[in-house]
């Protein structure tokens, strides 16, 4: 098939996968913070909530919206469009699958494999500053110019142990391409335990996983690193002067760039899509066990509902669930489904561990979010890349 | 599978393009759908429901300043990592020897800015201003 459309086809799968993934992040969010401070979150739009996204996106559309005067025209409707599009960019070079055949045509489950892959994001990531930063200064208000400061700073000076977190897994696999890091992550020690990066000999990068996952949470702008919109002090920091869509497009970009750092996790750290253990022990029975056990627990629940309502709604999901175990169950299926399977699991646990640090960690002081950043983690990923670079020197082949 | 330069990057064009056409479509529907009540306190700057006292183009922290040119220096540290850790494993030790005079360097400067307390974001006298 010719490559051109191929690639626009797949730019299209992509592109809409991420938008229903970015609109329910958010309705997931507010579900698990809610159950994590004992309410129910959104429950009235829709079955258990479910429309809530939607309606969320048609009240900001129709909400007022307002370009103050005193702010700098240009900049201020340039920044959140330089956040989204930014964010949106960088989804392109992450690969989520092995290499497939679909009806005879053969293609990566990637957009594109760059030779430079982490070049290209931790490029994007460090263009991402241009957002806020030009969002607080345009604004021309206090709160606003505080908020950006404070965010650019924040963010080029977890820049560093996050660069240095990333190049220290690399040593291992030796090589900038997402593609090639994944595949340098196949296969199995004594046959059962996975050869991640995280486990693999002869430094095992769990120390480095965990720099990485601090920086992310500071990259990201995410509790407990989120004194950029600091709400107790700042207002609502560098977006305290934007309204309806524009207001929204920030947090479109801070979900999207959520998304995009998990992803990179998984691949640097976490081996893609490879399944934790070997396929020879089952685990590609996981997922139709998985999707099984969820239908029966919603079918359980749909017979002796709680609520009046979930007579109806329950069933419907246990229908959902049990054609999943079904799909996952075709083996002409299993080698685009599998992989898919994985990769989307690790990365929606590392989204939840954003959450559910969201809802349990308070915020730091500005001056201890700037000695943690210069005095503790950049020192500790030096050391922790020459320890790497020193074993992987004298006991690696 | 792709082998020339614009069919590798074609993909990330595409899905840039995609970006920002979907980043200006909704900026532009909201405009076009929103109402427009204008008045004069709207139009001030927001400061918690009172007259906005001064203007925000103030003086702050030159501190600011600081950390972005510590960020210029050492990130120029982190460029030259990737290149090293592409050919780590067929160099080895030599690879290593060498990095690692070169981050001493850099660390010596580190050890020098902390010393003088550039990193101290509670200490109030010195480079304020």
């Amino acid at each position: 098939m010719n490559f051109f459309l191929l690639s626009l086809i797949k730019v299209g799968l992509v592109a809409a996968v991420l938008m229903t993934t970015l609109a329910y992040l958010q309705w997931v969010e507010r579900k698990v913070i809610a159950h994590i401070q004992l309410r129910v979150g959104p429950s009235r739009v829709g079955p258990h909530g479910l429309l809530q996204p939607l309606a969320d996106v048609i009240k900001l559309i129709t909400k007022e919206d307002l370009i103050p005067a005193h702010v700098n025209k240009f900049f201020y409707l340039m920044a959140p469009i330089l956040a989204v599009a930014l964010a949106l960019t960088s989804i392109s070079v992450i690969p989520f699958g092995p290499q497939i055949n679909v009806f005879g045509v053969e293609t990566y489950m990637q957009l594109t494999d760059l030779n430079i892959g982490v070049l290209v994001l931790l490029a994007i990531s460090g263009l991402s500053v241009y957002g806020i930063a030009l969002a607080g200064w345009a604004s021309n208000n206090k709160y606003a110019l505080l908020g950006g400061l404070r965010a650019s700073a924040q963010m080029i000076s977890y820049e560093l142990p996050l660069a240095l977190a990333i190049a220290s897994p690399l040593l291992l696999h030796n090589s900038l391409s997402l593609r090639e890091i994944v595949n340098a992550q196949d296969g199995y020690y004594f046959g059962f335990l996975a050869r991640w990066a995280i486990f693999q000999m002869p430094m095992p990068q769990i120390f480095a996983f965990i720099l990485f996952m601090i920086g992310a949470f500071a990259e990201t702008n995410r509790i407990p690193f989120d004194l950029p919109e600091a709400e107790n002090e700042l207002v609502a920091g560098f977006h305290t002067e934007y309204s309806s869509m524009k207001f929204a497009a920030f947090f479109m970009a801070e979900y999207a760039n959520m998304i995009t750092i998990c992803a990179l996790a998984t691949i640097l750290f976490l081996g893609g899509w490879h399944p934790p253990f070997p396929v020879e022990l089952g685990s590609g029975y996981v997922p139709s066990a998985i999707f099984g056990m969820a239908a029966a627990i919603a079918l359980f629940h749909g017979l002796n509902p709680a609520r009046p309502k979930d007579r109806f709604t329950l069933p419907v999901f246990a229908i959902a669930f049990f054609g999943l175990a079904i799909a996952f169950a075709i083996p002409v299926l299993n080698s685009i489904l599998l992989p898919l399977f994985w990769f989307a699991s690790k990365t929606g646990f590392l989204l939840f561990l954003f959450i559910w640090v969201r809802g349990t960690l308070p915020r730091f002081r500005y001056d201890q979010l700037m000695r943690f950043a210069w005095a503790w983690l950049f020192p500790v990923s030096v050391v922790h890349l020459f320890a790497t670079g020193l074993l992987v020197a004298l006991y690696s082949n | 599978m792709p082998n020339s330069p614009l069919e590798v990057y074609f993909p990330v064009l595409v899905q840039a393009i995609l970006g920002t056409v979907i980043a200006v479509g909704l900026v532009t529907v909201s405009w076009l759908l929103g109402k427009k009540l204008k008045n004069k306190t709207k139009d001030s700057p927001y400061e918690c429901g009172v007259a906005p006292t001064g203007s925000a183009e103030e003086r702050f922290s030159v501190k600011f300043y600081l950390v972005a040119m510590l960020f210029i220096l050492f990130d120029i540290e982190a460029v030259f990592l990737y290149p090293w850790v592409v050919v780590y494993r067929e160099l080895k030790l030599v690879a290593f020897l060498e990095m690692f005079i070169f981050v001493a360097f850099i660390l010596s400067g580190f050890f020098y800015i902390w010393k003088k307390r550039v990193l101290d974001w509670s200490e109030t006298a010195g480079s304020r201003e």
